[in-house]
């Protein structure tokens, strides 16, 4: 064993820079792991270290309706310190602009939040701002409209004087608020809005802070009444493990997508290694020649590789640690809580363990080789091994192992079998396609190559199947790269381009709701004016699910005889009565009755809360409508299409039942273009101000907003994948500098000029920076178009101009490192290489 | 007494396959050489002097007959069991030296006894190194050697483990006449010295003839095997 580890030292000498850049491939792919799990302890730290911060108090109860006697009864002998609020969505009116914009109200109490700071500035209007009837608005919106403090904002019936603006609000991230941005109003203020109208979607909520209560047990303890109410609770540990669970969603997926630069840096790996032994033939065939068995020199290159492995990984520690500083920078818009930095060793640990595993599977397979090298290349160095050819079952078992630890990373990370065994699969089958196509594009050039091309151009080509060569490497390393960034591009194009092709001419782009009996013939008025038409108008009746087949929603809960979402036990549903179908609606089941004329009444349910609530067609159901209890039968199943921008329903009525019962209207127009928009929703809003609107251009700089900062955080994390590439692009560059400096030295020597030499590299690199964007872009737009047609269910009609652009920057990349890293070939004595 | 015969060749033969091609290399070789000898393989290029020197020092396999080294049938052995044949009782001198470039010239004499777990390997190495007049150049890199010295290191360590044959393919091919003369030289001085059998395979016939035993093969068979008459 000394001598092993002797001559493993001993034989690295000369070479330690060359291991060395092979095993860099790998760094990256660990800096990346260790960045995202150190981060993520760091984050679970911070998490607990602000835990009260975060929800602000120590419980909350809340409801979509005002609560009940019994529930207002149970409040008051909680005790402690409390603060009401009341939340709902509704346009706001900017006079000074004059603009208006959906906004999420938050009508507050003094006292919240009892822990953490809600920072405004200036900093103390965040208790100012209820002394003059003031508000305070979400910094984002403030920018959005150059509002300053002091400037009004018009909210429902009541204007305020904006005190500050928003900049931090305990436990939440201030993009959580994207779609509405946050407005805090005084809580006394809000009956004076008008805005609490039958119909609203408001929730009403209260915030405890105890003295020496635990918030836990006492949840416990009043559970039977809370639910009886309809009541929620959160508490801090709730919103501690919700806060973990999305996060850790979150670093899983980071983590994978580092994982993925990981295996890169694997595969260039196992392909500089590959070269290294070639280059080592003779050596290994002495060692064998003199007595060593093949154990002992396999295990020597093991034994350096093993080094390197982990000198690599220690490396990428390193690197990973100083990119955890980066992180809260890049994820900024998604933390709630201020990151501290800790080293966490359990995350160094982690990467130099999976960092070293990884570059000695990937090794293994070309330092197996070792072992059938034939003593007889000490007599003959162009000795071919009749053994070369055979199957190594030792290999293969390799291939298991890599495959095992692709497998079992993916399940650990997404902690799930079904997306750890799928993500596995898409991986594999990323690889193999890849392979395949370079395989197949080597073969095609061979077959089919173009004898007549200019002699440059034929050198340049045939380079790529030279013995030796790194084709397929190279294809997978920046294909893959290529690959990621195209699929990221495509499909966050593809979501813009589903949203932007509902701007049809005549197809609805704006929807009003809330609109009261007595305001709609006005607002249908108003809209006309303004050129638009009215292409829907729809009651809207809000109501409760309250019993199936007799059985109440609260004992079928407690029976667990139907799965009952939550979101339906405790929201209030808006439900419509009309006598046909929408566009885009399909019976799938039933018959579809549109008009009540006495008995049971028909009612038809959208197909997938059908078979999630288990119903079948004849089922009685009950609602409450208002306190008003209505029964009737699943009539119909239906098929929504819900990408419709159009008020789409689960429950749907026939005409003749509820007329009579509260509701307001939803009325759905067309634009022309966003000025006549803007101009019709402030038109709109100051004469009801009740009245929200929520209009395309919103959707379009909503999705496109999320889609950009989700899109920075993976385009960021996919440059692990992208500088890796580039990196074995480097090794692989590096490792065939000498069969290049041979082959232009000779060149020269029967006459080359330095011009020729240069043009076959730039040709031969630029092959194969297009080859592999070209298949990388392939494979993207077809996992583009899985994705759309699997995942988000829309038509796909691919975009390729970032395609395209992908594939231009690729190339030249590819060319640029391949000349950087091939400078001075041309320059070396054509003597001294001869004689080498 | 008899010297005993530490190599016993029989009936070898050597078949390579080329797709449907079979190329027969060596065709039914049978010789023997007693301890202490001194012989000479020569023969045009591809008549298979390599081959059979190859079979012989238990570097391939032969396709049927059967090589005695030191008393063990070494054509049945796998490769591992015939790398300890060789660390054992074989040495080798090629004409490219094939010195690892990464070792000193002392680390390159020093590896076939610390293959063998050989505690005083540097002592001996040194030793030997100084025999073959390289005492000042044990820390040099094969690169930082002459071809005459790098010969020389390739010498030392085929002499190191005190092996009962020495195969030597082209000793002087790679040298110049001056620097080729010295290390034939020394390679007879030091098979005197250690009482190893010696097979020589080359082309130059000034070179067989300082050996006892000249074998020379064309088109794979022993054309003729003649005594040489060694005067002085």
């Amino acid at each position: 064993m000394i001598w092993i580890l002797k001559m493993a030292f001993r034989e690295s000498r000369g070479s330690k820079k060359r291991l060395i850049l092979f095993l860099s491939s790998i760094v990256l792919g660990v800096a990346a792991l260790v960045a995202i799990n150190s981060f993520a302890s760091n984050l679970e730290d911070a998490i607990n270290d602000e835990a009260k911060g975060l929800l602000g108090a120590d419980l909350v109860l809340k409801a979509r309706m005002p609560f009940s006697e019994d529930a207002e009864s149970l409040i008051d002998s909680l005790g402690g310190r409390q603060s009401q609020e009341i939340m709902f969505t509704s346009m706001a009116l900017f006079p000074k602009i004059p603009d208006t914009r959906l906004i999420g109200v938050r009508a507050i109490e003094e006292g919240f939040p009892f822990y953490g700071i809600l920072e405004t500035y200036p900093a103390n209007a965040a208790t100012e701002f209820r002394k003059n009837n003031g508000a305070l608005v979400d910094e984002g919106l403030m920018t959005r409209f150059g509002l300053q403090p002091g400037d009004e904002i018009k909210i429902g019936d009541v204007t305020f004087a904006i005190a500050g603006g928003i900049l931090n609000i305990p436990g939440e991230s201030i993009r959580a608020g994207l779609i509405g941005h946050t407005v805090f109003i005084p809580y006394a203020s809000v009956t004076n809005t008008g805005l609490l109208q039958k119909g609203s979607q408001v929730e009403f909520k209260v915030h405890f802070a105890f003295d020496d209560v635990d918030a836990e047990l006492l949840v416990e303890s009043i559970k039977p009444t809370l639910v009886a109410n309809r009541v929620s609770s959160d508490t801090v540990e709730e919103r501690k493990e919700d806060l973990g669970r999305a996060f850790s969603n979150l670093t899983s997926f980071l983590n994978l997508v580092g994982f993925i630069a990981l295996l890169l840096g694997g595969i260039g790996v196992a392909s500089s290694i590959h070269v290294y032994i070639r280059q080592r033939l003779g050596t290994i065939a002495m060692l064998h020649c003199v007595g060593a068995r093949s154990l002992q020199t396999f295990s020597i290159y093991l034994v350096q590789v093993f080094l390197m492995g982990l000198f690599g990984a220690i490396l990428g520690c390193l690197i990973g640690l100083g990119i955890q500083f980066l992180l809260p920078m890049v994820l900024a818009d998604f933390l709630p809580v201020e990151i501290s930095y800790a080293v966490s060793f359990q995350a160094i640990a982690q990467g130099i363990l999976i960092g070293t595993v990884v570059a000695l599977l990937f090794a293994l397979s070309p330092l197996l080789s070792i072992r059938n090298i034939s003593p007889l290349h000490t007599l003959r160095s162009t000795y071919e091994d009749d053994n070369a050819s055979k199957q190594d079952p030792l290999k293969w078992i390799t291939y298991g192992l890599i495959a095992v630890t692709i497998l079992a990373f993916s399940i650990y990370q997404t902690k799930d079998w079904v997306n750890g065994i799928g993500f596995a699969t898409g991986l594999f089958a990323a690889f193999a396609l890849l392979r395949l196509s370079a395989w197949l594009i080597v073969t095609t050039i061979k077959k089919y190559f173009p004898k007549s091309w200019p002699y440059e151009w034929r050198q340049g080509l045939s380079n790529l199947y030279r013995p030796n060569n790194q084709t397929v490497t190279m294809v997978l390393s920046i294909g893959l790269g290529a690959f990621l960034i195209s699929t990221l591009y495509l499909t966050q194009n593809m979501l813009l381009n589903q949203v932007e092709l509902s701007r049809g001419e005549n197809q609805a782009n704006m929807i009003l709701f809330d609109i009261q009996d007595d305001q709609l013939e006005d607002i249908s008025q108003t809209v006309r004016e303004f050129g638009s038409p009215v292409i829907q108008q729809v009651p809207i009746v809000t109501m409760r699910l309250s019993k199936i087949e007799g059985e109440t929603l609260e004992s079928l809960r407690e029976s667990r005889n139907r799965r009952i979402p939550g979101w339906i036990y405790s929201r209030e549903m808006r439900s419509t009565y009309r006598d046909t179908l929408s566009p885009g609606e399909v019976i799938t089941s039933g018959t579809w009755i549109g008009n009540y004329d006495g008995g049971d009444i028909p009612i038809s349910v959208e197909q997938g809360i059908a078979e999630t609530l288990e119903l079948q067609i004849g089922d009685e159901i009950e609602f409450n409508v208002q306190g008003v209890p209505i029964s009737g039968v699943v009539q119909s199943f239906r098929e929504v299409n819900w990408q419709q921008v159009q008020p789409n329903f689960i429950f749907v009525f026939p005409k003749g039942v509820l007329e009579e019962a509260p509701k307001f209207h939803v009325l759905v127009t067309n634009t022309p273009d966003t000025e006549t928009s803007s101009a019709m929703q402030t038109a709109v809003v100051q004469s009801h101000p009740n009245v929200s609107i929520v209009d395309l251009d919103l959707i379009l700089s909503t999705v496109d907003d999320i889609l950009s900062r989700v899109s920075y955080v993976i385009r960021f994390m996919a440059l692990f994948s992208i500088i890796t590439g580039l990196i074995v692009l480097t090794g692989a560059v590096m490792t065939s500098r000498f069969q290049r400096i041979r082959e232009s030295v000779l060149l020269k020597t029967i006459g080359a000029s330095r011009r020729q030499v240069l043009k076959i590299m730039v040709i031969e690199y630029l092959f194969l920076g297009v080859i592999s964007a070209t298949v990388g872009l392939i494979l993207s737009l077809l996992a583009t178009w899985i994705l759309a047609y699997f995942v988000f269910e829309v038509a796909y009609v691919p975009n390729l101009i970032p395609g395209i652009v992908t594939l231009v920057v690729v190339a030249l990349l590819t060319v640029l490192t391949g000349l950087v890293n091939s400078r001075g070939v041309y320059d070396r004595p054509a003597l001294e290489v001869l004689r080498e | 007494m008899a010297e005993p015969e530490i190599l016993l060749v029989d009936n070898l033969t050597k078949t390579y396959r080329n797709g449907q091609h079979r190329l027969t290399v060596l065709d039914h070789v049978s010789f023997s050489l007693v301890t202490g000898s001194t012989s000479a393989i020569v023969g045009p290029s591809g008549s298979g002097k390599t081959t059979l020197l190859s079979l012989c020092a238990g570097l391939d396999n032969p396709s049927s007959g059967s090589v005695i080294l030191n008393g063990i049938e070494i054509g049945n052995l796998n490769e591992d069991e015939r790398a300890s044949i060789r660390n054992q009782f074989v040495g080798f001198v090629f004409q490219a030296f094939q010195l690892i470039p990464t070792l000193t010239a002392l680390e390159n004499v020093m590896v076939p006894l610390e293959l063998n777990g050989k505690k005083d390997a540097a002592n001996l190495a040194t030793d030997l190194l100084g025999q073959v007049g390289l005492g000042d150049r044990l820390h040099h890199y094969p690169t930082q050697l002459s071809g005459g010295e790098q010969q020389r290191v390739a010498l030392a360590r085929a002499f190191i483990n005190r092996p009962r044959i020495l195969f030597c393919d082209e000793p002087t091919g790679n040298l110049d006449s001056d620097t080729g003369e010295k290390i034939t030289e020394l390679i007879f001085e030091l098979n005197k010295a250690f009482n190893t059998t010696l097979v020589l395979v080359t082309h130059d016939l000034e070179l067989a003839n300082k050996t006892q035993r000249i074998l020379s093969l064309k088109g794979g068979r022993v054309e003729t095997d003649e005594e040489v008459n060694i005067s002085g």
